[in-house]
């Protein structure tokens, strides 16, 4: 009676990854706003990239060409010249690739770090989630803002401190998001036959609890590049984060800042650059939180 | 033929448009009722009781709810095309409502006495702390201590909190009250001390009453009338003898052959085989035809309504039918 | 209750020790040695090294550390470098001009998101709900310094209605400051106000309140908007977290004499003592704030009360 059959076990694991990632994506597909920040995001992408094949730092985005400086927006310089007479439509796309590289890389230092002790304190309990939550709590409590001008002026000014600071600073959320995330993970029956099954504690946590609770992980990345990119031009423009020249749109803005009674659009735009980017990147994570549980959405 | 109408519906039609399509609610169903009765409107889950009671209210949501009638009068007044003002001053006055789910009733954030109180200082013209005084006369008439009016509904147990639900509805002493299942989600002997406590008060205000309930023993011991409803029409309507003892319908049949009988606990129960139809998609004809053991090709025709007596109507055209009766025994 | 918050204010002290630890060891780290620049050109190593000993800044980080964290047990924040004045003077004279900025751009920002929140939430689903939303994201993306700039030029400049910098003119000087700061805010309000009401929304309970003959408007905002409050509250605090910190930058940009302009330039003279002083105390200022928090939700919600009486 019995009916043998066969099944290629790596064809079916094939078929179940890309149905969840499918579903996940259709959801996604849905929300038209979320659309147009991936869109915003990929373009962005594209141009970071592109920009750095057509110029050349020394040659197109600092030099100094004193007989076009100041020149309003016009077909020539789209977004008209600054007080060196450099285009600041050029600067601002050349510029995209610090704040999007401070925006990406630090939320994968904080996603990292953050993770891991989430992940600790989440699944050990006890005593060791007593101490990650409590430091935690340290960091939460001092203003996001005024933690990164404490370690930049305490490691100096740069891009690669910069991505640094403001992942340290944002690991703490990322570390209570990961912990909250694991909580009902935790407690489930499958993790208790992993146990069983005789995993090790890192085994459990990596390929049984992690992909379990990383709904939320995700959307907070997508989120968390947003309010880097965001804290990141925070601190240029106070001084703090990349040096002048080096044309990173808070930077510019603070560059731009010093002739905002003439020229007002030296602000505008690199201002509207900054908008751009981080609402487009909270629009994809608006919608991957949607997307990624549909029970949430309202 | 001159009655004291407390409410007088004609013809009340209710749709939900929704994206899935457009859900018949409640298909043509006319309501009479005297002062003083208490009528019962029975039927199962989905066959729009609840509807019905909301749209006297006018509170059916809107959108994706649509009313439609061509006659709504409650005690005389016109409650269709009143204003949204008048409304108001109708709701809770004129006619209130017991809801459901006393867990849900209840906003938590105001003390029960205050949520009472409020009713009060809505339709009648006193100060606050008479309307609070009041307030605690309610409780205590549905057997709240009067120390407890400023308490928080999560303090209080589901029966304690229906008599809060309760008191709030007659605390204006309205014309119609109806009932929504009041004693679905309470425990057996709280829902029988619930029930004393509205025949009670009926009895001391002289209320109008529609009980909305699957329960037949309920009706059996609260109402005057009976009005049987599937798919959002009224099927038989009578006093409670004929519609108990003088069965008609065949569904009013099946309903009764779906209670247990105590008096005969041998005897096999017959439920009605199938499902009410889907409110998006009724047929044309009688809604309950697909379930009917009588059911004949003339019941895919549009149904009318037959007088059995002067009381009594039902909404089936097997009674064409030469010498058409159906199996329950009349025990009149 | 008491109880309660005296417990949650002796849970603050290991708290503000780690964050006094943490910011005191990173100032340590900047380069640069303020006794050195402080002192006269001329000056030979001995008389630095005697400077450093007046100020109480010789021997080794961990020495001054705990020198530092002695005076802090006793409520002491020690003597600004940079200004020769004790820190605590100098964060109190600065201080109300601060909160007048974080709460004036707090009323902004519920003056904004209640209303913004309530209607999209009852228009669920139109286009108001759609406009709203979008609104409010932009005000989540929008750099509070850049918004600043822009209100700058339109009201400070095109037309001269609000001044650009400085706290002279009392409530005028604060309009813009706290409109930059406020939208900031707003935008996550906002946001909240509409899920949480969407949440009330569909409650019977509001079905009672109507069955009753409440009229449309006192439902959504006594009925509604009280149970709604219990998660807006919850977002108000880590929102005036928020504007504390945004109010460096909104400072900043308004040359605003408050504390957030104070730190960072504390920060950037290399001035520890001041430094320290300014973020324990902001950071005291926000576990304070949580905690008034905590208190006022036993206000709007009966069922947390009871939580906290037993």
């Amino acid at each position: 009676m019995e009916e043998k059959r066969t099944y290629d076990i790596a064809e079916l694991k094939k078929y179940k990854k890309r149905s969840m990632l499918s579903e996940v994506w259709r959801n996604y597909k849905k929300s038209p706003s979320a659309m147009v920040g991936l869109v915003i995001v990929i373009l962005l992408i594209v141009i970071t990239v592109a920009a750095q094949f057509m110029y050349v730092f020394n040659e197109d985005i600092v030099y100094n060409d004193l007989k076009n400086r100041l020149l309003s927006p016009s077909a020539e310089h789209w977004f008209g010249t600054d007080q060196y007479g450099r285009d600041v439509f050029v600067r601002i796309i050349y510029g995209a690739k610090y704040s999007l590289s401070v925006g990406i890389v630090s939320v994968m230092i904080a996603c990292g770090l953050g993770m891991c002790l989430g992940l600790v304190a989440g699944y050990y309990g006890g005593i060791v989630e007593n101490i990650i939550l409590r430091f935690c709590e340290i960091f939460i409590g001092i203003p996001t803002i005024l933690m990164g001008v404490a370690l930049m002026s305490a490691f100096g000014q740069g891009l690669g401190v910069l991505m640094l600071a403001i992942g340290l600073v944002y690991t703490p959320l990322f570390a209570r998001t990961t912990r909250a995330a694991v909580l009902p993970v935790r407690d489930a029956e499958y993790i208790e036959a992993a146990k069983i099954a005789g995993c090790s504690d890192l085994e459990i946590m990596f390929k049984h609890v992690l992909p379990n609770s990383l709904s939320p992980i995700i959307v907070q990345a997508t989120m968390g590049v947003a309010s880097g990119i965001l804290t990141a031009s925070s601190l240029s423009f106070l001084g703090l984060g990349v040096p002048i020249p080096t044309p990173e749109w808070g930077a510019m803005l603070s560059e731009g800042r010093e002739l905002i009674r003439d020229y007002s659009y030296l602000t505008l735009f690199p201002g509207l650059a900054i908008m751009t980017t981080v609402l487009s990147f909270n629009l994809m994570g608006d919608g991957l939180r949607d997307a990624l549980d549909p029970k949430l959405k309202q | 033929m001159d009655k004291d109408l407390i409410l007088d519906l004609k013809n009340l039609v209710v749709r939900f448009e929704t994206e899935d399509g457009i859900v018949h609610a409640v298909n043509g169903i006319d309501l009479e009722i005297e002062r003083g009765h208490a009528i019962g409107l029975v039927g199962e889950t989905g066959a729009g009781k609840t509807t019905t009671a909301l749209s006297l209210l006018r509170l059916v949501p809107k959108p994706p709810g649509v009313v439609e009638c061509s006659k709504m009068e409650l005690d005389g007044k016109d409650v269709l095309n009143m204003s949204v003002r008048e409304l108001e001053q109708t709701r809770g006055k004129d006619i209130s409502m017991i809801f459901q789910d006393p867990m849900t009733a209840l906003n938590p954030v105001f003390s029960v006495g205050e949520q009472i109180a409020e009713a009060i200082l809505l339709h009648e013209n006193v100060s606050k702390a008479e309307s609070m005084k009041r307030a605690i006369g309610m409780l205590e008439l549905v057997g709240i201590p009067a120390e407890r009016a400023y308490d928080f509904p999560h303090e209080f147990s589901g029966g304690m909190k229906q008599r809060v639900v309760i008191a709030i509805a007659l605390a204006c002493h309205p014309q119609l009250l109806i009932a929504d299942e009041p004693t679905t989600a309470l425990d057996v002997t709280i829902q029988a001390q619930v029930l004393d406590l509205m025949r009670r008060l009926r009895e001391q205000y002289k209320t109008s009453l529609i009980m909305i309930t699957h329960d037949l023993g309920i009706v059996a011991e609260i109402c005057d009338e009976v009005a049987v409803m599937y798919a959002g029409k009224i099927i038989e309507r009578g006093t409670l003898q004929d519609v108990f003892n003088r069965t008609k319908h065949p569904y009013t049949e099946g309903l009764f052959n779906s209670i247990p009988n105590i008096n005969d606990r041998k005897a096999m129960l017959t439920p009605i085989k199938g499902m009410m139809p889907d409110p998006t998609n009724l047929p044309e004809g009688c809604a309950f035809e697909p379930r009917c053991p009588y059911a004949g090709e003339d019941c895919k025709r549009p149904q009318a309504k037959r007088d059995i007596s002067e009381t009594h109507s039902v909404l089936c055209c097997a009674y064409d039918r030469p010498g058409f009766h159906i199996d329950r025994k009349e025990r009149s | 209750m008491g109880r309660y918050v005296i417990k949650r204010l002796l849970m603050m002290i290991p708290v503000l020790i780690c964050v006094s630890f943490v910011v005191y060891f990173l100032m340590d780290l900047a380069p640069g040695d303020i006794i050195a620049s402080m002192a006269p050109p001329d000056a030979t190593p001995e008389q630095i090294e005697l400077m450093r000993e007046e100020l109480g800044m010789n021997g080794t980080v961990f020495h001054r550390y705990f020198r530092y964290l002695k005076g802090l047990l006793r409520l002491d924040l020690g003597q600004s470098l940079s200004q020769k004045r004790p820190v605590a003077d100098i964060f109190f004279e600065r201080l109300p001009r601060t909160m007048e900025l974080a709460f004036g751009s707090i009323f902004v920002a519920l003056l904004i998101a209640i209303p913004l929140g309530i209607a999209a939430a009852t228009h669920h689903r139109t286009w108001l709900d759609g406009v709203s939303m979008t609104t409010s994201m932009i005000g989540v993306s929008m750099p509070n310094f850049w918004f600043g700039l822009l209100l700058i030029i339109a009201f400070s400049l095109h037309h001269k209605w609000f001044p650009s910098y400085g706290a002279d003119l009392g409530l005028k000087s604060l309009v813009l400051p706290a409109i930059t700061l406020g939208t900031e805010q707003a935008g996550t309000l906002t946001r909240i106000t509409r899920s949480s009401m969407l949440e009330v929304i569909r409650q019977d309970y509001l079905r009672t309140a109507r069955a009753k003959g409440v009229s449309e408007k006192m439902v959504i905002r006594k009925h509604a908007l009280k149970n709604a409050l219990i998660p807006i509250l919850t977002v108000l605090g880590s929102t005036l977290g928020n504007a504390f910190g945004g109010a460096v930058t909104t400072e900043a940009i308004f040359a605003w004499p408050g504390v957030g302009r104070l730190t960072v330039m504390a920060v950037n003279s290399r001035d520890p003592n001041l430094a320290c002083g300014c973020i324990i105390m902001f950071s005291l200022l926000l576990n304070v704030t949580l905690l008034v928090v905590d208190i006022a939700y036993a206000y709007v919600d009966p069922r947390i009360k009871a939580h906290y009486a037993k």
